[in-house]
């Protein structure tokens, strides 16, 4: 045991390098203006989520009869659905199963991805052939199809969504996971590891793990701007969450017939995907850049 | 060459019997009974019995797929619940309006993602540039459906220029805005792409040659740097196709438009999963034989790719 707390300390390039790696990347992030308007908007969407019952003026499934169908005004800031429901507190209470997908489907994606992405890359061999001809026949699902095939048999649900956006994305983190083992799996500070008596469990998950996050955090960040949109995609087909429940993707196909009528039941449903994805994405954007200057 | 070519077709080979495994696994296993879900309430034991058998589901599993794979090759993709008739007919009546509007839906691609790109690389940092920036970011994030919905409220109910929904007569004014709005989040791709790509070649030296010849702005663009600038493009633009037909059920359910992508959406509401998984099986073997004859043209097209692969063995 005494050997692998020396390696530890022996390694301090890992700890140097991961602690100085992150604070150049979050100084550079910190400088590039649309990254932090990306991060603003995805705090602000995270607090909106939390604190929805506070921020929510109305029940966003309470129907009030009288007021059906009411354009935006005073009383009701974004108007009313036909059912009498108010569609400001219905968009914020929605943001909660967006971000909700959004997370839980990209960590289980992230998840499954880093162990296959692991066994391929560390071990190589046979594991790795089967484990990227696996990623192959992922890769061949069109998302947006692969995801419907999955919730037409297993029928509608947040926790059905969870799991067929978490299987159909894991192949590209293995990929991504598989590649960074390689280009560090012969480094000195790995052999060093090795030759004090580390076990392959150690290695990976205290010296490669470490070295090799920067691109899954940022290509994790961009995926969660898809599973939302995914998500909505669902919803808006009906395979998604059911009603009652408030789903931006729900609000918009319910809007779909009364486009003519009641064209502010569609607007700001749509808003706010397009607002929240593009958060995630100049978020991702600039964590790219942050990590990788030389991709710029 | 000729061996690129074989080692690619074989290693179609798996992703073929993988994806087909997984539909199977979709359609056939994971239900409880498919029996029971055709048949319904009410039906006898002995009934469900006989579907059963009929249907081959009391055979073991690798029966059961050998026997789908066999029923595939030969264009069969089972009977739907709903209308007891088999899927490729009711697939194939919708085939071409889905083929029309995908078409139309590449050429706004083409015509529009490389124009913007172009302009954006050879005016960089200008307003053009900038606008053609925006509109990318904006068009990967907005939902294809909300944004046929929007065009469908502005041109069609606000401003009356175009028919909302359907396909009419068949008449061009029909397509525009379900093929617009396919093509938004491919047309962005194809903008970035074609700037980017432009930007690496136009940095190159045979460019400021070219220019140092005395060729106009036109021609070194036009005969010298686009040539080259487009092999990543075109690989992209047919590889886009994947999203396109993911795209087609969205776009073609705002706009009632009368093709595949539509009648899946009704086959799910009707919870009718031989036409879902049908339909889909179709759309994504498609899509691994265009990326087959993609990587292939693009390798013709750049020998480097051929030796690449050969030594990097990824």
């Amino acid at each position: 045991m005494e050997n692998i707390s020396e390696i530890d300390e022996l390694t301090t390039e890992k700890k140097y390098s991961r602690s100085s790696l992150y604070k150049d990347a979050w100084r550079r992030l910190r400088r590039n203006k649309l990254a932090m308007l990306g991060l603003a908007i995805v705090i602000i969407l995270i607090l909106i989520a939390i604190f929805a019952p506070l921020i929510a003026p109305y029940d966003p499934i309470e129907r009030i009869k009288k007021d059906s169908s009411l354009s935006p005004g005073k009383a009701y800031f974004f108007g009313t659905d036909l059912l009498g429901r108010d569609i400001f507190s219905r968009v914020i209470y929605g943001s909660r199963i967006s971000i909700e997908v959004g997370i839980v489907a990209v960590g289980i994606s992230v998840v499954i991805g880093l162990f296959f992405g692991a066994l391929s890359g560390y071990f190589g061999g046979i594991s790795d052939i089967a484990i990227m001809r696996m990623a192959d026949i992922f890769f061949a699902f069109p998302y947006i199809l692969g995801a419907i095939a999955i919730m037409t048999v297993l029928g509608p649900g947040i926790v059905n969504i969870f799991i067929a956006i978490g299987i159909l994305g894991w192949a590209s983190f293995a990929r991504i996971f598989r590649g960074s083992i390689l280009s560090i799996k012969n480094k000195e500070y790995i052999e060093a590891a090795r030759a004090l008596g580390a076990n392959n469990y150690r290695i990976i998950t205290k010296h490669i793990f470490p070295n090799s996050m920067a691109p899954i955090i940022v290509y994790a960040t961009m995926n969660v701007g898809v599973a939302i949109i995914v998500e909505a995609a669902l919803s808006f087909l009906g395979l998604g969450v059911q009603p009652p429940t408030p789903s931006w993707g729900k609000m918009l196909a319910e809007s779909l017939d009364y486009i003519d009528i009641a064209p502010w039941m569609m607007l700001f449903p749509g808003l706010a995907i397009v607002i929240t994805v593009l958060g995630f994405v100049l978020l991702g954007d600039g964590l790219r850049d942050a990590f990788d200057p030389k991709l710029k | 060459m000729f061996f690129y070519i074989i080692k690619r077709i074989l290693q179609v080979i798996p992703v073929i019997i993988g994806v087909t495994l997984i539909l199977f696994l979709l359609m056939y296993v994971i239900p409880e009974d498919p029996a029971r879900l055709i048949l319904q309430k009410g039906a006898t034991e002995e009934a469900l019995q006989n579907l059963r058998v009929k249907m081959g589901i009391d055979k073991p599993l690798y029966v059961q797929y050998w026997r789908y794979m066999t029923q595939l090759a030969k264009g069969d993709l089972g009977t739907s619940y709903r209308y007891r008739r088999p899927v490729d007919s009711i697939l194939a009546d919708h085939y071409p309006n889905s083929i029309k509007l995908a078409i139309a839906a590449i050429l706004i691609e083409i015509i529009i993602g490389l124009v913007a790109g172009i302009i954006s690389a050879v005016k960089k940092y200008s307003f053009w540039d900038i606008l053609v920036t925006v509109s990318t970011t904006l068009a990967v994030c907005i939902p294809v459906f909300w944004l046929g919905m929007m065009m469908q409220v502005v041109f069609g109910l606000k401003l009356g220029w175009l028919p909302m929904s359907g396909m009419g007569d068949g008449s061009l004014r029909y397509y525009i805005l379900p093929a617009v709005t396919l093509a938004s989040v491919s047309t962005a791709f194809v903008a970035r792409m074609t700037r980017s790509s432009m930007l690496e070649v136009m940095s190159n030296d045979y460019i400021t040659t070219a220019y140092a010849k005395g060729l106009s702005q036109f021609k070194v663009i036009g005969k010298h740097a686009l040539k080259n600038a487009l092999i990543p493009v075109v690989t992209l633009i047919g590889l886009d196709l994947g999203a396109l037909m993911g795209g087609a059920i969205l776009t073609e359910t705002v706009f009632s438009w009368p093709g595949v992508g539509r009648t899946i959406y009704l086959a799910i509401l009707q919870r009718d999963a031989p036409v879902v998984i049908g339909g889909t099986l179709v759309l994504v073997l498609i899509f691994v034989f265009i990326n087959l004859i993609v990587d292939v043209t693009y390798a013709w097209l750049d020998p480097r790719i051929r030796y690449e692969k050969k030594e990097v063995n990824v």
